[in-house]
């Protein structure tokens, strides 16, 4: 098993990674780019003794994830863009509920039924909040189908770690191409909680006052306090889970800043571009959120010019505004409705000045 | 002295807040009774929905989770396969149940899911204050079918018995009247075979509850009691729609 290297897709990637993280449970949709997920696990999981279902709907599978989380199981759902936003609803709920969960979106062209080609739209959806209310989730952006592996199990435990649902942003072009995966050793799932609810039985004799998980605050200033409390952990979050990659920034005077698989066209643009003696370099967030603010603030104060390369009309764009120092200029190379962008592309833009 | 009544131990002490003359108060009751006497207030974790029934997890004295409207046969799915040794029941309304939540209930039934449902039918919106339901009844007005509700312009109303008897799924169907202490008696036999079903993993078990909502139908208690019996319940008749014939066994 260790040592062993296969040629799988970002999809088996990320179904690998949730299973070798424990992760017994599963319920979703059909939709394009993304079906391969619930296929693979409809035939792993029953072999393992765990639980595939079928949602009616992903509305239905974004509240089985609800349920599964209230009773302390280790849960994931997948879908793309149009399912992602049927699930909003549940997302709110689950991050009132502070419930751990890993929700994976295969973004496609968009916005409503869209096409089936790989896009980066919905970042907005999943940085600001798709669903109602103040409350946020980590978003993690892989670049690779062994990123894709490595960061679902980094998911689970994040999920666990702050009680709350974790968002993993692939697109298309990510979860259908393959690449070598090597896999880690598979750990066990991990025991319920102490705050689940999975009946009084379920608990020690000292624990038996029933618990109740639910999301409505209706006396006066609870609601205020719950929002405070949550608001409070996001803080630490911010402050811990940051995470970004950087190539060849040392002494970058021009920095292009892009996340998963336009990442990838941006790092042979850049790669390309040293060759031609152009002081270039690429920043990669990992972490959508919490956004690496800090770190691109200090480069941007050291480099002359930023290029920001997504799939969308310009959505990471204004946290990069957000983040970079005022005086550097800010470039965008967007890509609308399923188009890609090619290293070739991002080059001809590093090359006009 | 023998104690003859009591509350059960599957209801807190926290007063019911329920109009007076509703049936959520009896419902819950019956409920908790059938929890008690199976043994199940230890091992259950009860599903609470959006509507009036939002506030059950006060109310009743076991795990519970509150699902969004619409959405507990999906919560419930998820909870009974991840913690299949757990006794799991939903608390539902008509505007729940049969309105929002439709394809969650008709897809927990068809799939067969081992849950139990309560499904409380007072032919209107209760919480929000008595707008019309999918199970509102023809020339019934309510703040949303303020002429009374017509077929032309309201559409149907639907009998959720009828959707569900078509379906393979379910293994305990059952509709009740609570409008006088024989017929309550005999929805908690009903409430009883609900739950045994479910202890016997024989699927899918639905009760439904015509109710009385004094306050939306803009009646007084026993005004509202007798409507049930003398216009809901013959538009939708009470009595054991499906029984999976091992329910009856031992």
């Amino acid at each position: 098993m260790k040592d062993q290297v296969e040629l799988v897709s970002g999809n088996r990637a990320v179904a690998r990674g949730a299973i070798d993280a424990g992760c017994r449970m599963y319920f979703g949709y059909p939709i394009t780019p993304q079906t391969e997920i619930p296929e693979y696990m409809s035939t792993v999981l029953p072999e393992m003794n765990g639980v595939f279902l079928q949602a009616e709907s992903e509305l239905a599978a974004i509240n089985m994830v609800y349920g599964a989380a209230g009773t302390g199981r280790r849960v994931m759902t997948t879908s793309s863009s149009p399912g992602i936003s049927l699930m909003m609803e549940g997302l709110s709920y689950l991050a009132n509920a502070e419930l751990p969960c890993v929700i994976v979106n295969v973004m496609r062209g968009g916005p409503g039924l869209g096409n089936i080609s790989p896009a980066q739209g919905d970042y907005f959806q999943a940085v600001k909040g798709g669903g109602h209310g103040d409350y946020r989730t980590p978003v993690l952006a892989p670049w690779s189908v062994q990123e894709s592996y490595d960061l679902t199990r980094t998911a689970f435990d994040l999920a666990d770690r702050w009680r709350n649902p974790v968002f993993i942003l692939l697109d298309g072009l990510l979860g259908t191409m393959m690449e070598p995966l090597r896999a880690r050793e598979p750990v066990p799932e991990r025991p319920a909680p102490s705050w689940a609810a999975a009946g009084i039985f379920a608990r020690a004799a000292n624990d038996q006052a029933p618990r109740s998980i639910y999301t409505l605050h209706m006396p006066e200033g609870s609601l205020t306090e719950v929002n405070r409390r949550l608001q409070a952990k996001y803080k630490e979050i911010a402050r811990e889970e940051v995470s970004y990659d950087e190539h060849f920034t040392g002494d970058a005077e021009v920095l292009v800043v892009a996340y998963g698989s336009v990442a990838r066209s941006a790092l042979q643009a850049v790669r390309v571009a040293r060759q031609q003696g152009r002081k270039v370099g690429l920043f990669r967030p990992v972490s959508l959120w919490p956004f690496p603010e800090e770190a691109l603030r200090t480069l941007s104060e050291k480099v002359q010019r930023i290029l920001v390369a997504e799939m969308s009309s310009g959505q990471m764009l204004e946290d990069v505004r957000l983040a970079a120092a005022p005086s550097c200029r800010i470039d965008f190379l967007g890509a609308m409705g399923g188009e890609l962008i090619y290293p070739e592309t991002i080059l001809r833009c590093l090359q006009e000045e | 002295m023998a104690v003859l009544f009591a509350r059960p131990q599957s209801l807190t002490e926290v007063p019911f807040r329920y109009c007076p003359g509703c049936h959520h108060g009896l419902a819950h009751r019956l409920v908790a009774e059938a929890l008690d006497e199976l043994n199940l207030r230890e091992k259950a974790v009860g599903i609470a929905s959006v509507g009036c029934s939002v506030y059950t997890n006060e109310f009743f004295n076991c795990d519970t989770i509150q699902a969004a409207h619409g959405r507990a046969p999906a919560v419930a799915t998820a909870v009974k396969r991840a913690r299949p040794e757990c006794f799991v029941f939903t608390y539902q309304g008509d505007g729940d149940l049969a309105s929002i939540g439709m394809a969650e209930t008709i897809h927990a039934a068809a799939r067969g899911e081992n849950i139990s449902v309560i499904f409380i039918n007072n032919a209107c919106y209760g919480m929000t204050g008595g707008q019309m339901a999918p199970t509102t009844l023809p020339g019934q007005k309510t703040t949303t079918s303020p002429r009374g509700r017509e077929a032309a312009r309201e559409g149907n109303p639907i009998d959720i018995m009828k959707i569900l008897d078509a379906l393979e799924g379910p293994a305990y169907l059952s509709r009740v009247v609570l409008t006088s202490p024989g017929k309550q008696a005999a929805a908690k036999k009903s409430i009883l075979r609900a739950f045994r079903t479910q202890m016997k993993g024989l699927g899918f078990s639905l009760v439904e509850i015509l109710s009385a909502c004094p306050s939306n139908w803009r009646m007084t208690p026993v005004e509202a009691l007798h409507y049930v019996d003398e216009v809901m319940a013959k538009y939708y008749p009470p009595g054991e729609v499906r029984v999976a014939k091992e329910v009856l066994e031992g």
